[in-house]
């Protein structure tokens, strides 16, 4: 992982866009995220976290309705956790973890 | 949440659930069970014979590129003995077709297979983007769907080719019967769900391999076997699946994984109770309406998916079709007995366009008569260059006014 070591109380994570959804996210395939350790409530982030905090920081698009539906992923997008479907892995209540690998493809756009 | 185990080999860390049954596989389990289903289909419906020469039709996007990497695996593995090429369209879209055409060629080079590219611009004598130009962006969908199938056909015509592979896969078929069935139109999700379209006329045999292959796998079986495609929206119709009936199956999926495959499975039965004379009255004709059914839906190669507002529409249409029958009560008693053979009247005869030789319904084929109204109205080179003597008059007086408003405003 070529990511720069997180402060004390920080973690940094990968998330990448593909299958289309980049265009969403200024065309950009990698984006590097450090988020909290833990939340105010004393909460670690999870997957609802961070599409929240890409959704404020990240996104220059206007249509969040493209990436985000009722606060959770529109449905037709795929969520890859460290490689895995994240239906294994607890979906949106997930906890990301140092150096956790996060990919969003979307199976909307066409070829 | 601790990590689950593959439920096929029992050792590998799992990475999939599969949406049709829940199981959760490891990546190497997961690609040999997709290929294994592919196979199954091909085998179950006898798709091919040994040395077939088949065309993929290759847009460089998700699908047809896993069709094209499964296809010769399973051809190297399964022993078919088939010649396979990439058959690909160039629209003529600048900034979006190019791109993905360099794509399809990457993958030729990849999967060593020959590729040929048909252009709208040979073949019609216009580019997506002129006629554009032309007609603006809305209802340029209708105008690419026409063109695209016959360009398939030609472009097979042209390497004596008689099988196009296409793409489709469980989520289309999905989405054309849900489509289908909110239309009412039987003898279409017949014709929908079969996984080939056969046909006397055009000589041209279409299948689907992947019909029973769920989008969500096909997307994944790429990502993990890092196949090279091209994702992005049309620039002429951008974000196409908004509204369309591909929300509702999403949607759908989303709540029960399954009810995608079950919906397939539910247009073959309703399928196979549509009367013997509608479903398979006679080949031809129903060739000649198959060859009409990807040109309503617009994009080919992402089925329906074009037709963005589509469900809102129909949804108009039903309410509106609602408001007549209930007029339609009042004064229907004598033009009843008349019904049946009014609609028998209607049935699809198949024939041949008369300007191009396609098999049509009717005696110019659609892709004949929409050139036909793009002909009428090019703008005429001629025009610019014979400006006579009193345009040019009135040019120089304006360009005379120009100058002085130019002046009086410095």
């Amino acid at each position: 992982m070529a990511q720069s070591a997180p402060e004390d109380g920080e973690i940094s994570i990968a998330v990448e866009f593909t299958g289309g959804l980049e265009l969403l996210f200024s065309n950009e395939r990698k984006h590097n995220v450090t988020l909290p350790a833990n939340l105010d409530d004393g909460a670690r982030p999870d997957i609802a976290y961070l599409l929240r905090y890409l959704v404020d920081n990240i996104m220059q698009d206007q249509r969040k309705e493209m990436f985000i539906m009722e606060d959770n992923v529109r449905p037709g997008i795929l969520v890859l956790i460290n490689d895995a479907d994240w239906e294994l892995e607890g979906e949106e209540k997930y906890e990301l973890q140092q150096g956790d690998n996060i990919v969003f493809v979307s199976t909307l756009h066409g070829g | 949440m601790a990590p689950s185990t593959c439920f096929h080999c029992h050792q590998a860390r799992a990475i999939i659930i599969r949406p049709k049954n829940r199981h959760k596989l490891c990546r190497a389990c997961f690609l040999q069970i997709f290929e294994a289903e592919v196979h199954e289909t091909i085998t179950g419906a006898r798709l091919f014979y040994p040395g077939e020469r088949v065309a993929i039709g290759a847009s460089g996007g998700k699908d047809s590129t896993v069709l094209a990497a499964v296809l010769k695996t399973l051809n190297e593995r399964y022993n078919y003995g088939l010649d396979l090429c990439l058959l690909s369209i160039d629209e003529g879209i600048r900034g979006y077709r190019d791109d993905s055409l360099e794509t399809v060629k990457r993958n030729a080079v990849q999967y060593d297979m020959p590729l040929e590219i048909v252009g709208y611009g040979e073949l019609y004598g216009w580019t997506m983007d002129q006629v554009v130009e032309q007609i603006g962006k809305k209802g340029n969908c209708t105008y690419c769907g026409v063109f695209r199938r016959q360009a398939l056909d030609r472009g097979a015509a042209r390497l004596a080719i008689k099988h196009v592979v296409t793409g489709h896969n469980a989520d289309d078929v999905a989405e054309t019967v849900m489509m289908n069935m909110l239309r009412g139109d039987v003898p279409r999700l017949s014709r929908g769900t079969n996984i080939v379209t056969d046909s006397d006329a055009s000589e041209i045999k279409r299948s689907k391999p992947l019909k029973y292959a769920y989008e969500k796998e096909i997307v994944l079986y790429a990502h993990h076997r890092q196949l090279d495609y091209f994702s992005t929206e049309c620039i002429y119709s951008p974000e196409a699946f908004r509204g369309s009936a591909r929300t509702l199956i999403k949607d759908l999926e989303k709540i029960r994984p399954s009810s995608i495959l079950d919906i397939v499975k539910s247009g073959e039965d309703m399928a196979a109770l549509v009367p013997q004379e509608r479903s398979q009255g006679g080949k031809s004709r129903q060739a000649a309406a198959a060859a009409e059914d990807e040109s309503a839906g617009g994009c080919g190669s992402q089925n329906g998916r074009s037709s963005g507002g589509e469900m809102a529409a129909m949804e108009k249409q039903l309410a509106a079709n609602d408001a007549a029958e209930s007029r339609e009560t009042e004064i229907g008693h004598p033009t009843k007995s008349f019904r049946p053979t009014g609609k028998q009247v209607k049935v699809q005869t198949m024939g041949y366009c008369e300007k191009c030789g396609y098999i049509s319904s009717n005696r110019i084929c659609k892709a004949c008569s929409l050139l036909e109204g793009l002909n009428r109205n090019r703008p005429k080179t001629a025009i610019e260059v014979s400006v006579g003597i009193e345009d040019e008059e009135s040019s120089t007086t304006l360009r005379r006014q120009m100058e002085r408003t130019h002046l009086t405003n410095s």
